[in-house]
């Protein structure tokens, strides 16, 4: 019993572990399933590419579903700051253009979601519903502003911001997926070991606990969510640097990242949040519709795998949640010495409670 | 006019002069006069709607009174810098019936919440924190084995076992009155048990408390000096030495008739 219990809270102390399982029983399964596609290095290093956006949108948003929010505007953003990027690529003179256009893009993600944050905040509006509007209006601004055009990042190939954020590492590995990694460690640590996460774990769990024991919550709320467009605007750069081209439809992926946060363990309850969880979610979300194709199968059954795929891993994160399986087997050992007194000394007893 | 004699500087952690307080013309608080000792354990007993919890409220800074003066431990507070925040720096701790522990988080980050250590880049010394949350909860509250540890979360506890985390917490932090809003509301009779305990511990420590509840026994257990609030006035304020738990019962049922009569 004691072994049990001690596996299940082994495991529940490393972050993103069962669904880290997920994936490697998914590529197992690929691999028997298709062979000649993926016991080759190919397929893999082309997802290292092709997860990176979603991956990048969906780390910001574990923090955001962790203090009980959620953000459907990301997609606009994605679309906004890819805007702002190849504004200042063509604007400007090759040698610093990019730098311009990064730092507009990141700013333009980091005034969306300030304005969100305002709104959720101070005002009181519920997130769903502010950042659906947000992601109308920025949408709407952005297709506005390119004139319903895409934009073509000229000479992108041979410049050193395309090499720096999406170029090649020995020739063969996207330098995207060290970027999203780095992402993870340090929003990591912001969320799990810095004061701010703290707070965002506590207004997720109940704000008004964390009100009265002295958390900020309403700028803590807006700086989450300054902070969670900033993440989409990166996620918004490597996209655009990725294609070398800016659409408007480029953010089209709500909901694969939303997908892979909760695939990867978050709760959309709040209060806790997994961000490696997440990070190995968004390679099974990211792997599914390639990994289907390659198998021969027809094309028509992708979103059908994919469906039942998140809803098998999700009921499994619901069954071995905290205080699911991993409880059971605490309850076991505690019914096996049923008669254990918790008395602790010096307790008042019933009777002497009520000297008259 | 300074003591020539050296007396303890101020003898009430806690003094209310003349508070008033109106919610539009609605008049909640009338003329509160009351004070809390250093090392007294008040019990504050009154209906619904007798006025406890706007006290509470005007204490612990989530608003101010219409009127009047608060004095805490001899300073008298400016209302318009007086916040939650501000009132746990002057020393008033609070523990709710059900709003004082992030039930989703480890022990030892709710001790810390609100005032973690941190380095000067804002980063928690998880180390230090787990330390410190260890021994407060074998030293000031007395958990010992049971399977709770720092690591644990407040919802692996039993609703006694988070009311005595609260007050662990608020005596470590130096807390000279702690305020309990109905601690024992939905607990079995075990675990207000526990709480009871805790009280004491408050007491033994040399610290100050308002007790609130509706249960008469209880508050008569833990309690110095009763303070009966009516309809937003003080109705009495009684030593526990001048009444037994009998008297006090048939003193409150007696005042409501009483007042019930008059009205």
């Amino acid at each position: 019993m004691n072994v049990i219990r001690s596996f299940f809270n082994f495991l529940r102390r490393l972050e993103g572990i069962p669904i880290a399982m997920v994936l490697a029983v998914l590529y197992i399964a690929l691999i028997i399933a298709a062979p000649k596609v993926f016991t080759r290095p190919l397929i893999y290093i082309s997802f290292l590419e092709t997860v990176q956006p979603t991956l990048i949108a969906a780390l910001g948003l574990t923090l955001v579903i962790t203090a009980g929010e959620i953000d459907l505007s990301f997609p606009a953003v994605v679309s906004l700051s890819g805007f702002a990027l190849s504004w200042g690529w063509k604007t400007f003179d090759p040698s610093y253009g990019p730098w311009i256009g990064i730092v507009l893009a990141l700013f333009a993600g980091a005034l969306v979601g300030y304005i969100n944050g305002l709104m959720v905040a101070r005002i009181g509006v519920p997130s769903i519903m502010a950042t659906l509007a947000a992601n109308f209006f920025w949408y709407g601004i952005s297709i506005l502003l390119a004139g319903g055009l895409q934009v073509t990042l000229k000479g992108s190939q041979n410049n050193f911001v395309h090499e720096l954020f999406v170029g090649r590492l020995f020739g063969m590995l996207p330098v995207q997926a060290f970027w999203s990694l780095a992402l993870a460690v340090l929003l990591w640590f912001i969320l799990n070991r810095h004061k701010f996460g703290e707070g965002i774990m506590f207004i997720g769990d109940n704000a008004n606990v964390a009100r009265v024991m002295g958390v900020n919550v309403e700028a803590t709320r807006i700086r989450l969510f300054a902070l969670q467009g900033m993440v989409a605007a990166f996620s918004g750069i490597i996209v655009t640097l990725d294609i070398g081209v800016f659409y408007p439809d480029q953010g089209n992926f709500l909901l694969p990242a939303m997908a892979s946060v909760f695939v990867g363990g978050t709760s959309i309850a709040g209060g806790a949040g997994s961000i490696f969880g997440t990070v190995f979610g968004s390679y099974v979300i990211g792997s599914l519709a390639a990994g289907v194709v390659a198998t021969t199968i027809s094309g028509y059954w992708v979103q059908v795998v994919e469906g039942l795929v998140m809803a098998a891993v999700i009921v499994l994160n619901a069954a071995t949640g905290k205080g699911k399986i991993a409880g059971l087997s605490g309850r076991l050992g505690h019914w096996r010495t049923p008669a254990s007194p918790k008395t602790s000394p010096g307790l008042v007893q019933k009777g002497d409670r009520a000297p008259n | 006019m300074k003591n020539p004699v050296q007396e303890p500087v101020e003898q009430y952690a806690l003094r209310m002069v003349n508070v008033e307080k109106y919610f539009g013309l609605v008049r909640a608080l009338t003329n509160i006069n009351m004070e809390v000792g250093r090392n007294e354990i008040v019990g504050l007993i009154g209906d619904n709607g007798a006025g406890k919890s706007t006290i509470v409220k005007i204490l612990t800074g989530v608003f101010p009174p219409t009127r009047g003066e608060l004095h805490v431990a001899g300073r008298k507070i400016d209302f318009r810098h007086y916040n939650v925040q501000s009132a746990h720096a002057h020393g008033i701790e609070t523990v709710y019936q059900d709003k004082s522990l992030g039930e989703k988080q480890v022990l030892w980050r709710n001790f810390f919440i609100g005032r973690q250590i941190v380095n000067r880049f804002g980063f928690i010394d998880v180390k230090k924190e787990k330390t410190i949350a260890n021994q407060i909860m074998i030293e000031k509250i007395g958990f010992r084995g049971k399977g709770i540890t720092v690591d644990s979360t407040v919802s692996q506890l039993s609703g006694g076992e988070r009311q005595g985390i609260a007050i662990g917490r608020a005596m470590y932090f130096k807390a000279d009155l702690i305020i309990l809003d109905e601690p024992t509301v939905a607990l079995s009779l075990k675990e207000v048990a526990k709480v009871i305990e805790f009280v004491h511990r408050i007491k033994e420590g040399g610290k100050a408390s308002i007790y609130i509840s509706h249960s008469i026994p209880d508050v008569y257990e833990v309690s110095d000096r009763f303070i009966v609030l009516d309809r937003g006035e003080i109705g009495a304020s009684i030593p526990k030495k001048d009444i037994s738990l009998k008297e006090l019962d048939a003193f409150l049922l007696d005042y409501a008739h009483g007042r019930k009569d008059k009205g």
